[in-house]
């Protein structure tokens, strides 16, 4: 079959981003106020990983260990979790205009870290409620969409767009009543993302929740081609699409809200990342989640960078996601479209 | 008994849209549906295959009812041709078709060479090998209702339900859906049960006809027997035709509509009353 050469460059596309994420992994490591020579982090990485600590410039292992290395991890989980979630919500709606936070995942978790940073709470309280409301945000949307027991597409959209504008105001209310001096700055700096304050703590709190949903994803992803056809032709198929669908809903809405809670809002990457992977390799998702999770993390790796590097002070994520990632998509989509007409 | 539907009735709210539809089909026949626009034909296939509830009556497969089935036993027995419409994501043709697999496996499955292989068999039983390497959203509307009838067929299923497969597509392509049908009926042994606006296609295909007309009308039998000038002037309120003719030895039956008919006063009255 001639067909099989053409799974056989997708699957070659995926392998050669996997290359490119390492590359980039042991490249960004080095870059940064501080540089580092690629050989010299590769050591520092590699002797840490083995407990050998001998020999070391502490100032070096330090600046690599206990900075970059969290910094970059998380963003390699983080990049990669949007990313999906964005991709599988896409099959769960039959829509491509779809983001994680269609269900208010994010608005969830933006009111209750701001809620947490007006009362002063600490970081992991912050985290915490963070998680909490981006978690039952959803909870409520699947709650109120529930009419007559079964749960049409239109009314999930509708109860997202409810409980997210509930949300959204009940943030903006916060921002109103705190005090400008110190706690405006840090409710904004947090809604717009950044990954300056991660620690191991987050990688752990990352990895254990954004992995196995990964692992899922992975596993379930021929069956979202299925799930993003019409609801009737998908139950045809003999696939239960009520099972699959709370599924999809669950693993994406777990990642959205973990990433969200630990890095704040990052937005762009869920949308428009498994698109460019769209373009690029097509729609089928045998090869597109794989494809979406390691150009997500690319990206946020690329773009982390940037924010850490760049100026002297951090540049909140979601501004640099949208302001370098809009051009390049548009450049992207208008050479696609234009080669296929 | 492949299908029987008995006493059928269901209504949206409080609307009623279908009454007391009884028929029944045997093994390897081809079944027509026929009626004017908005008597509920593609409510009934809903019905019947489960996707509305019947609000009373039901549907019996193979002598068993459509409640006692489990999804997984129900949609390895029969396959559901819906209408082709592109997708919102343009999937490859071979990965359509190769969707009509999954019917036969688990939660965690995902197709193997062998399945590609038996999908691209498929494809060219029907003629459309040269498909394969495309991708849905390019194809023709006639070419794409043939890759939705390839993933139907595709796990050998004992009955077919088709939603109007030959609306929108020129003659030709008409042809090929009617071939391919009774193709799926005579050499794959697969019954079929068919939506259609086009009495002359239940005339060249069908051996039962269910006819539905406004105000629960109903009639079942068989094609010959229902399709007739006097039938088509009373659900259609067409006056038609029915024509024999011969071309290359073979004989064929259409009918030719040829002017609407008067209808009675009442039933004009009503209309002009909605």
């Amino acid at each position: 079959m001639s067909r099989g050469i053409l799974e056989y460059e997708k699957r070659l596309a995926v392998a050669a981003m996997a290359v490119l994420l390492i590359v980039l992994f042991f490249a960004l490591i080095c870059v940064g106020r501080y540089p580092i020579s690629p050989l010299r982090a590769f050591e520092i990485i590699g002797k840490a990983v083995f407990g050998n600590r001998e020999g070391m410039d502490i100032y070096e292992s330090n600046v690599i260990l206990s900075i970059r290395l969290p910094r970059i991890l998380s963003g390699v989980l983080v990049g990669a979790g949007l990313s999906v979630s964005g991709a599988v919500y896409q099959a769960v709606f039959g829509n491509p205009l779809v983001s994680p936070d269609i269900l208010g995942v994010s608005s969830g978790a933006g009111f209750g870290a701001s809620l947490a940073l007006l009362l002063s709470a600490g970081m992991a309280a912050t985290q915490g409620t963070a998680l909490l409301f981006g978690l039952l945000a959803v909870v409520v949307v699947l709650n109120l969409s529930r009419i007559k027991k079964r749960s049409e597409l239109f009314v999930l959209v509708l109860s997202g767009v409810i409980v997210k504008s509930m949300f959204d105001a009940m943030v903006s209310f916060i921002k109103y009543i705190a005090d400008p001096e110190d706690k405006l700055p840090a409710i904004t700096t947090w809604l717009m993302g950044s990954l300056a304050n991660v620690s191991y703590r987050d990688v752990v709190l990352c990895s254990v929740i954004v992995l196995p949903c990964l692992a899922a994803a992975m596993a379930l992803r021929w069956k979202m081609n299925l799930l993003s056809l019409d609801q009737e032709e998908a139950r045809s198929l003999g696939i239960n699409v009520k099972k699959l669908r709370l599924a999809a809903i669950l693993l994406s809405t777990l990642m959205t809200a973990v990433t969200v809670s630990v890095c704040g809002i990052i937005g762009w990457i869920g949308l428009v990342i498994p698109h460019i992977a769209r373009l690029l390799i097509g729609n089928d998702y045998r090869t597109l989640i794989p494809a979406s999770a390691l150009m997500g993390a690319i990206y946020l790796l690329l773009i982390d960078t940037v924010a850490r590097a760049a100026t002297a002070s951090e540049i909140p994520l979601s501004i640099l996601t949208a302001m370098i990632g809009a051009p390049f998509f548009a450049v992207l989509l208008r050479k696609t479209l234009g080669g296929r007409s | 008994m492949i299908l029987e539907v008995k006493n059928g009735s269901f209504s949206y709210g409080s609307r009623e849209v279908l009454k007391d539809v009884s028929f029944h089909l045997e093994e390897q026949k081809i079944m027509t549906i026929l009626g004017p626009n908005g008597v509920g034909k593609t409510t009934l296939l809903k019905c019947i295959m489960g996707f509305l509830q019947w609000n009373s009556g039901g549907t019996m497969i193979s002598g068993k009812s459509l409640t006692e089935y489990s999804d997984k036993e129900l949609w390895r027995k029969i396959s559901y041709v819906p209408q082709a419409k592109q997708s919102v994501f343009s999937y490859g043709v071979l990965e359509m078709v190769v969707m009509g697999l999954d019917k036969e496996n688990g939660f965690f499955y995902s197709p193997k060479k062998e399945h590609f292989e038996r999908a691209d068999e498929m494809l060219k039983e029907l003629g459309i090998g040269r498909l394969a390497d495309r991708y849905c959203n390019e194809l023709s509307g006639g070419e794409l209702q043939m890759v939705m009838l390839a993933r139907a067929m595709v796990s050998g299923p004992e009955l077919l339900i088709l939603d109007e497969p030959e609306s929108n597509l020129d003659m030709r392509n008409q042809l090929r859906i009617l071939d391919a049908i009774e193709y799926a009926s005579k050499e794959k042994n697969t019954a079929c049960v068919i939506n259609t606006h086009f009495p002359s296609h239940a005339l060249r295909l069908s051996d039962k006809t269910l006819l539905l007309g406004r105000g629960y009308k109903k009639k079942f039998g068989s094609t010959e027997e229902i399709i007739t000038e006097e039938n088509v002037e009373e659900f259609f309120r067409t006056r038609a035709k029915i024509v024999d003719f011969a071309a290359e030895g073979k004989t064929y039956r259409i009918i030719a509509p040829y002017r609407i008919a008067d209808a009675p006063e009442k039933i004009q009255d009503e209309e002009e009353a909605r």
